[in-house]
């Protein structure tokens, strides 16, 4: 029998790229028996012209790396990021704000379960994971290495913390790594409510008696350090291989402008004063403003020191969550072996 | 006891089961939903599971517990036939015939009305 397709009439070959519905980014130009430097570079043609990978296709093992190294990182900081917020859980002064950050506290482990489940498609399984951070080998964000020493740190962190993460996380929902954009869709969604949450904490606050306010402008001087050093120092572009195959879409210092840009007004209109007598916000130069209107924030630059320190797990309180990580993996082990075991042997 | 004077689990707890009793193993289950009715089932994620019904409760704290899905599906990914040969998918062959926009008919609607002696119909108000 014929081929039903052989009675098909052929494109010219001019007409074959022109798929529609911009289909050709769903195409996979490298195959199999290709020479890996060939594949390699059709590879690279994909991403940059804004095609996504997905967990099946080929990738060379430089880009699964860097991925994987981006992802394991994030959901770390995920995990990591709920301990000091969940020591205030028992403290929170009403019924309404214990649930809004139990439920907060829930989303973020949430967030670290779908990243690691990221991290995972790639290769490295969970335990894996759990035993390179409790090593050291992988680190967590900075801030979640600071103590929370009073309800306005709760306020602070998931108000400001959150935006500045926010602020990456929606650069990363066009991440060319497909599973790890749309987890970013989803995550993005649920931090909206976190930021609200915060926000709510800290104008309640200052709506109220003096040392309450007292206290959201201490939580801020104590924040504003390690906020500004959340992005990480400023790279060059042209050097940065998350950005060269779009695994994330900005650089450091853009993240940082724009958390300014948002965050500086609302935080100012509150009364509160930024502990950096340099910040302002220079209209001549740079293209730091949204939409890439002139105009750049000028700071005292950040303690580039003391990120190293902290985020290498030397900060005041990198080994009591480490610790605490450690012991609740320890306890919690039988439940991950009761869900493998036979039925029966679960007494 | 930690400075916040709380314990996770105290001691006596559970006792994990015997190492030859655990014979199950993890494995990816996809998870689909449905965000109101008469919406498509939609990719949302996936989850790490032993058996469906577990995967049903990690889904569901996953992808439904601030009430955002009223209906769940989860698949074992082992279970999901696949086909993403775009030669298959997406053949480089003619297929205009197949949508509206392959009949490109003005010249020849133009030349039937001149062949019938017509008017084009003036479009209504
Ligand atoms: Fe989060
Ligand atoms: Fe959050």
């Amino acid at each position: 029998m014929t081929d039903p397709r052989a009675l098909d009439p052929i494109l010219a070959p001019r007409d074959r790229t022109d798929r529609p519905d911009g289909a050709d980014r769903t195409a996979r130009p490298w195959n199999d028996d290709l020479p890996h430097d060939e594949r390699y570079e059709l590879f690279e043609v994909h991403v940059l012209a804004g095609g996504k990978i997905e967990p099946n296709d080929w990738m060379p093992d430089e880009y699964r790396t860097a991925v994987l190294r981006f992802v394991e990182m994030h959901a770390n900081s995920e995990l990591m990021g709920v301990l000091p917020e969940r020591e205030w859980i028992m403290r929170a002064p009403t019924l309404r704000r214990k649930l809004a950050l139990t439920a907060k506290v829930q989303d973020e482990v949430g967030h670290a379960q779908l990243l690691y489940r990221v991290a995972e498609d790639l290769g490295k399984p969970r335990e894996a994971m759990f035993d390179d951070l409790l090593a050291g080998k992988t680190k967590f964000h900075n801030v979640f290495h600071y103590p929370t020493r009073t309800w306005a740190d709760i306020g602070i962190i998931a108000w400001l913390v959150d935006a500045a993460a926010i602020v990456a996380q929606q650069a990363l929902r066009d991440s060319s790594y497909g599973p790890y954009a749309r987890t970013m869709q989803k995550i993005c969604w649920e931090e909206s409510v976190h930021i609200m949450h915060g926000r709510d904490v800290v104008v309640t606050l200052m709506t109220g008696t003096d040392s309450q306010r007292a206290m959201v402008q201490e939580a801020l001087d104590r924040w504003w350090g390690p906020l500004m050093q959340m992005h990480g120092p400023r790279s060059d572009r042209t050097k940065d291989r998350d950005l060269h195959w779009r695994i994330k879409a900005k650089t450091s210092e853009e993240l940082r402008q724009e958390f300014l840009t948002i965050y500086v007004p609302r935080i100012l209109e509150l009364g509160l004063t930024i502990p950096d007598p340099a910040l302002s916000f220079d209209k001549a130069t740079g293209e730091g403003g949204e939409a890439g209107e002139p105009g750049e924030w000028r700071y005292t630059d950040p303690d580039w020191a003391e990120l190293r320190t902290v985020v290498t797990n030397h900060g005041p309180m990198s080994e009591e969550r480490l610790e605490f990580r450690r012991v609740s993996r320890e306890a919690t082990a039988w439940v991950r072996a009761a869900i493998l075991a036979e039925p029966r042997a679960v007494a | 006891m930690t400075e916040n004077g709380d314990r996770m689990i105290d001691e006596g707890g559970p006792v994990a089961p015997a190492a030859d009793a655990i014979t199950g193993v993890l494995e990816p289950y996809e998870v689909f939903r449905q965000e109101k009715d008469g919406d498509p089932m939609r990719h949302g994620g996936n989850v790490m599971a032993p058996d469906a019904e577990l995967a049903l409760h990690y889904a569901r704290e996953m992808f439904g517990r601030r009430g955002e899905s009223i209906r769940l599906w989860v698949v074992r990914r082992a279970d999901i036939a696949v086909l993403e040969d775009l030669d298959l998918l997406q053949p480089p062959l003619d297929r205009s015939f197949k949508k509206p926009g392959g009949y490109v008919m003005r010249d020849k609607l133009a030349a039937a009305r001149e062949r019938a002696g017509t008017a084009k119909p003036k479009a209504r108000e």
